[in-house]
């Protein structure tokens, strides 16, 4: 009897699985059926089924793409000389449409660009920007790296959870966003905003419901330069005079 | 102090053509295109110019490395910005965009290049967005594209975005990623200057980098070699964060001392307090204390002084802080960023954050920590880039100068878990779920 054949031992559920959250980012990782003492439960890597051919590349007849990506990953195709080299973007103009890489997402910037599901999806899932399973529409990117952390960032990124709770918001912490000047900070929907404080994980989850910009008075858009005359570099105020407030 | 690239970083709208061109923009340009591109390559050696992105190479060696002839050759500008403590492209990119721009365009007309591309981190929306409108009017005034200013030069320029990955940072990893694959490094030899993007000869230069160029084109090599010191020349950008009262990009002058950095202009830690530990640049490099505040900022005096200049990012912890934390937040990006491709970095960073969980739930030992410095050990110059370097000497560093403190933990965690085992009669779980708090994040 090979490895494979060997079925999983009816009992196996019942054990407890460690389903951990993986590097602490806050998202579980698939977990793995263990036996009590901590070893793998046979047949935890079969992962797909065998006989199955692989998938080729979608049929255009039968894979309706919308027009609008169509034309965008079109014309990220035509500003390289390789074509593949619109994998990146088109993956990103697929996630905007879809919300996550979903299956039909791949499909769809597959038949478009001409390459196999399976080389598209082993793209996605090295970047950390393309999420593989359904995720809410909203982005909370806490950077949790050491400037941030320094500062409070592990505290704020479970009062941003905590706040988010079952609202459209999708929080996770990130690694250095490359804002430490504003540390500690967040990218919300890919906009930058700190230096953040407790208070302000709810105000966040409210203004994104509401459909307002978020925090304009933390924006980094704003944010002056603080390489002044050292002499007055302490009394100057760190954002422009007016950044635009919303008025309702 | 000499200001060359933060020069009215906040004037109004300098990310439009209109206002960049009141300052005197793109005559750097026009004065290039006059010139001959072996002039410009022996400017750019007169400049003596270090790589602002990590390594330090002089730039206008690394163009003269560039075959001549005719083929398909290609520059990147590698704005994938994301060591650690990094933030300084992120400025120069969202409100100077021209200034990157013009570097790119003179660049490429010395190196003979006809296609340049921007590689920005996916993270960059706000830079990319002001980035691509940039380049949309430079396109249209003719700055970028066929003929350039009337020359015979022509060239494009195409903006890239990313999707999250430091990998992508390294050379060679961001040139598979911008060929559409799996951001992967490769093999070195042979250097992209030989076979890079798409198999052709490729110039790869920092954001900090190429927005330098025009200046050094404005001032001759020869003058903006006067500036720093005889073999780090020019000024340099330094992000500062961390625990310091005005955190933030600062252009220096290389060779100033680093407390007049971290004191003088970012005025230290707020609290008060001492300098425990800072990173000279960027978490990669091993870290320096309190006590080496007096070295020069520069890329030699670092060398000497066992760091690295790196790009030039500094991040300051005061006396309060716990060394662990900090290198438990850098084993674990590292352990999270590793391509996966060479097995000493993937295991060794994955391995190396594991033992730092072991000492905060009271399974370690003190032999762990030599454990950990021979991890450290074999990982350096053992695969083929750098990332696995880049955890191996700061995790080195702490372990060296902080062992004692290391022990203290070690021994203060044991304590915890026994006897939190000893009280909990019916302890069943791990030791590990009784011990003092661990930042999972």
């Amino acid at each position: 009897m090979s490895f494979r054949d060997r079925r999983v031992p009816d009992h196996a559920g019942t054990l407890p699985e460690r389903a951990g959250d993986g590097l602490g980012d806050g998202r579980p990782t698939q977990p793995v059926a263990r036996f009590a003492h901590g070893s793998r439960v046979p047949g935890w890597d079969d992962a797909v089924d065998l006989t199955k051919d692989p998938a080729v590349l979608p049929d255009p007849a039968t894979t309706p793409v919308p027009d609008d990506l169509r034309r965008e990953i079109e014309a990220a195709m035509a500003r390289y000389p390789d074509r593949r080299s619109a994998a990146i973007p088109a993956l990103h103009a697929a996630q905007a449409v879809h919300g996550w890489c979903s299956p039909e997402a791949i499909d769809e910037v597959a038949c478009v660009m001409r390459l196999t599901p399976a080389y598209l999806t082993s793209v996605a899932s090295f970047y950390d920007m393309f999420a593989l399973t359904p995720k809410p529409r909203n982005d909370v990117f806490v950077c949790t790296n050491i400037s941030c952390s320094l500062l409070g960032a592990d505290e704020l990124f479970d009062a941003m959870k905590s706040a988010a709770e079952g609202s459209d918001v999708d929080v996770r912490s990130f690694e250095c966003l490359g804002a430490c000047d504003i540390a500690p900070m967040a990218s919300v929907n890919g906009e930058y905003v700190g230096p953040l404080e407790l208070g302000d994980a709810t105000r966040i989850v409210e203004d994104l419901q509401a459909g307002r910009p978020v925090l304009p008075d933390k924006q980094i858009r704003y944010r002056r330069s603080v390489d002044t005359d050292p002499a007055t570099a302490g009394d100057h105020d760190d954002t422009l005079p007016e950044p635009p407030r919303d008025e309702t | 102090m000499t200001k060359i690239l933060l020069d009215r970083i906040d004037e109004p709208e300098l990310n439009t053509l209109d206002v960049y061109l009141r300052r005197g923009g793109y005559e750097s340009l026009r004065k290039a295109l006059a010139m001959s591109p072996e002039d410009v390559v022996a400017e750019l050696k007169a400049s003596a110019i270090r790589g602002r992105g990590g390594a330090g190479f002089q730039m206008g060696t690394k163009v003269s490395f560039l075959p001549h002839g005719e083929m398909a050759k290609y520059l990147v500008c590698n704005a994938d910005e994301s060591e650690p403590g990094t933030f300084k492209d992120r400025e120069l990119m969202q409100k100077s965009p021209h200034m990157l721009i013009e570097g790119v365009m003179i660049a490429a007309y010395a190196g003979d290049i006809h296609q340049a591309f921007i590689y920005i981190r996916g993270e960059y929306q706000l830079q990319a967005d002001i980035l691509e409108a940039a380049i949309a009017e430079a396109a249209e005034a003719g700055y970028i594209g066929k003929r350039i200013l009337g020359s015979g030069f022509s060239a494009s320029l195409v903006l890239h975005r990313g999707a999250g990955a430091y990998i992508c940072g390294e050379e060679t990893g961001l040139l598979d990623s911008l060929e559409g694959k799996r951001g992967n490094p490769r093999l070195k030899p042979p250097f992209p200057a030989i076979q890079g993007l798409y198999a052709g000869p490729t110039l790869i230069n920092n954001v900090e980098t190429l927005s330098t160029v025009p200046h050094i084109i404005r001032m001759g090599g020869a003058e903006y070699a006067k500036i720093g010191t005889e073999t780090s020349t020019g000024t340099k950008l330094v992000s500062i964060s961390g625990d310091v009262k005005r955190p933030g990009n600062y252009e220096i002058e290389l060779g100033i001392p680093s407390r007049e950095i971290i004191y003088g202009l970012a005025g230290g830690p707020p609290s008060g307090r001492p300098i425990k530990f800072w990173f000279p640049g960027g978490s990669s490099s091993p870290v320096l204390t309190g006590h080496d505040l007096d070295i020069p900022y520069d890329f030699d005096s670092m060398a000497k002084a066992g760091t690295m200049l790196g790009s030039g990012a500094i991040i300051v912890a005061d006396e309060s802080r716990r060394v662990l934390d900090t290198m438990l937040k850098v084993a674990k990006f590292y352990a999270h960023e590793s391509c996966g491709k060479c097995v000493p970095c993937r295991e060794g960073t994955n391995w190396t954050h594991k033992m730092l969980q072991r000492i905060y739930t009271g399974e370690a030992t003190p032999m762990d920590l030599d454990i950990m410095a021979s991890v450290q050990e074999q990982i350096m110059g053992n695969c083929l880039c750098v990332l696995g370097d880049a955890m191996a000497m700061p995790i080195g560093s702490f372990v060296k100068k902080f062992r004692v403190e290391l022990e203290d933990e070690i021994e203060a965690a044991r304590e915890r878990a026994s006897t939190a085992a000893l009280q909990d009669v019916v302890a069943v779980g791990v030791a590990g779920e009784h011990a003092g708090p661990m930042p999972v994040h």
